[in-house]
């Protein structure tokens, strides 16, 4: 009874008075009929320009080498790979979105899952050019896999860095068909909505001539439900994965048994930061109050405060097992984050990472919109830097202090990383533009349930 | 009007709109006793009982997407196994050939993308997708049935099909309107 009662005071996952029709329209008239706004060609506009960074910055990494980045020996990692980890790690919470709060039937989940996973993909597609690119000779990139070859050679199966091959390969398909089958059938709404000939042709290409047969219906939800059950896992195995890049070699702060729980952790925290940037402009700017409500951000913005918990407790960690172990090496590792060259960057991943997401313990920040906005920004910033941190004081300060040296990024590394954010904006824009950008056929659903409970 | 008999080679079937999802389900299941069997039911959204009252209470899928992702766990392992020991041993680490707990990983990763793939397969297979033309579609108002509509479409191959007979008892089943489907 209390539970109920204490529902009943929270906003509702979908504002009341909608029907099976009114949700159809209202979000296939977004991609149909609405008039593009100027503020998305203006976005998109901006966000193709830093994608044309993007693409010069490659072309000329492919003229000149990695030696256009700040990389050196011993910090042969940079940007690069504090890039891969930061986007991967933003993908995971559009699978945690859409896959685990599926099978936990959590039906708030149902009108930002369709764009939460769209970013996934994106997200995906930017980690996976990095360490292509960090290959120095990004064109031999199929050395990676498995397959026949005259110099008779295969890959090397215990090696962590070939496992993440076969992880984020496996991840980015397996996140493409769970986007793709989740849309099947609001592709075919598109499809009967749709005026233009051209528009008919391409979304019923797409819908594959779907058309809402219950015996489809039927194996569509059971498919659904075990490609959620399926992407569960795997979303905790790939940032595992990732994790155990680092732990499974010796260099000092990095050989720590919390690193994949506190990976996979991480990446649920920035990948919820990113969802809330993305969804708070969204909806302003489509006026998708009433589907996106404050009980979503609300529920985003507590699991955001549990994950940071959850990141901060590994920080705290980290320390205390590098004092513990009184191992001379990796003790004066965290001394060095907290007091070295790094120290201002340190100080600001704690600043972003632990200190403002305390803030979502006060209901007043968490009915903020703005605020929330800020806070979830901020924490993007945080996570970045975490991986700067993990990435770059650790190689700079091995066993050897003649080895010794530090890293700063040049403008290559700058012009890579600020591309692949237009890459993934620009992205992001299209799908909106082209896609519906909620799950049509789950807020229909929804509703059938509001009626159900009213009468 | 042509002879009974090759109704079914001008006429796909019947077709009767509903206004709600609980219409839909009761006149299924009306029609499922009345024994009719080669049917279908459209709706804009998975209506829970629909596909049981239309007589479908499995379906394969489960059993692909085990196979798919037992399939790809074991090739997945054996490859590492091929690769490691038979056609390229060198030790790394000071690990032996067979050193399975690192091939983990790899297994785990491609099972659920074994599985993963046999789920899309078996979906579209068992569905017969993609399927560019069918019948139903050349009813205007079935655009509908992406939207706010839902159908019940008896065809003119089930032994009880009758142009008249089954046009009646679709008429009684309250419906907003029954159409013939042309082929």
């Amino acid at each position: 009874m209390g539970s109920e009662m204490e529902q009943d005071r929270r906003s509702p996952v979908l504002e009341p008075g909608y029907t099976f029709a009114s949700v159809t329209d209202k979000i296939s008239s977004i991609v149909l009929t609405t008039r593009t706004p100027r503020y998305w060609w203006i976005g998109f506009a901006i966000s193709f320009l830093i994608t044309m960074v993007l693409l010069a910055s490659i072309t000329y990494l492919l003229i000149r080498g990695v030696g256009i980045w700040g990389i050196n020996i011993p910090v042969g990692w940079g940007f690069a790979i504090i890039n891969f980890v930061w986007w991967i790690g933003i993908g995971h919470a559009g699978t945690l979105i859409s896959a685990i709060l599926l099978l936990l039937r959590q039906e708030w989940r149902t009108s930002i899952n369709r764009f939460a996973e769209a970013m996934t993909l994106f997200a995906v597609a930017n980690a996976a050019l990095f360490p292509l690119l960090h290959l120095g000779r990004p064109w031999l990139f199929y050395y990676l896999f498995p397959y026949p070859n005259t110099m008779a050679l295969w890959p090397q199966f215990r090696s962590p860095l070939v496992w993440d091959v076969f992880a984020v390969t496996t991840y980015g398909l397996v996140s493409l068909l769970f986007w793709y089958v989740g849309m099947i059938p609001d592709l075919a709404t598109l499809r009967d909505r749709a005026g233009s000939f051209f528009g008919r042709i391409s979304y019923g290409f797409l819908a594959m001539g779907w058309r809402g047969s219950a015996r489809h219906w039927h194996r569509y939800q059971k498919a659904y439900f075990l490609l959620a059950a399926l992407a569960t896992p795997l979303v905790v195995s790939v940032h595992s994965i990732v994790g155990l890049d680092f732990a499974v070699s010796v260099i000092p702060g990095w050989h720590a048994t919390i690193f994949p729980p506190y990976f996979v952790a991480g990446a649920i925290f920035s990948g919820f930061a990113m969802v809330m940037t993305i969804a708070i402009p969204l909806r302003a700017a489509y006026s998708l109050e009433d589907f996106i409500t404050m009980r979503h951000l609300d529920n985003m913005a507590k699991v955001m405060l549990a994950m940071g918990l959850i990141v901060a407790y590994g920080y705290l960690m980290e320390n205390f097992m590098a004092w513990y172990s009184g191992e001379e090496a990796e003790m004066f590792i965290y001394i060095f984050r907290f007091t070295g060259f790094y120290s201002p960057v340190y100080w600001g991943l704690l600043t972003l990472n632990v200190l403002v997401p305390q803030l979502l313990w006060f209901r007043r920040v968490r009915s903020s919109v703005l605020l929330l906005w800020i806070v979830s920004i901020l924490v993007n910033v945080g996570m970045w830097i975490e991986r700067f941190i993990i990435v770059v004081t650790s190689l700079s300060r091995d066993f050897l202090p003649s080895s010794w040296a530090n890293y700063l990024p040049t403008f290559w590394d700058w012009s890579t990383f600020i591309g692949t954010l237009g890459l993934f904006f620009a992205l992001i824009f299209l799908f909106i533009r082209f896609l519906p950008v909620i799950s049509i056929f789950e807020m229909r659903e929804l509703v059938a349930e509001q009626e159900e409970h009213a009468s | 009007m042509p002879a009974e008999s090759n109704t079914s080679a001008w006429i796909y079937g019947l077709l009767a709109e509903f206004e709600s999802p609980r219409a839909l389900l009761q006149a299924t299941r009306s029609a499922y006793q009345a024994g009719y069997r080669r049917m279908d039911a459209y709706s804009p959204y998975p209506v829970e009982g629909l596909a049981e009252a239309l007589g479908m209470y499995h379906t394969r899928l489960s059993v692909i997407v085990l196979i798919g992702g037992i399939v790809g766990a074991a090739g997945g392992f054996f490859m590492q196994y091929y690769a490691s020991v038979i056609s390229y041993p060198i030790i790394v680490g000071g690990k032996p050939y067979f050193s399975w707990p690192a091939f983990i990983p790899v297994t785990f990763e491609l099972a659920i993308l074994g599985a993963a793939i046999a789920a899309i397969l078996g979906l579209f297979g068992l569905s017969g997708l993609p399927m560019p033309y069918h019948p139903v579609f050349n009813v205007e108002s079935f655009s509908q049935a992406s939207r706010n509509r839902f159908f019940l479409a008896i065809e003119a191959e089930d032994p009880n099909f009758d142009l008249e007979e089954t046009r009646d008892f679709l008429e009684r089943l309250e419906p907003i309107e029954v159409s013939e489907v042309n082929r």
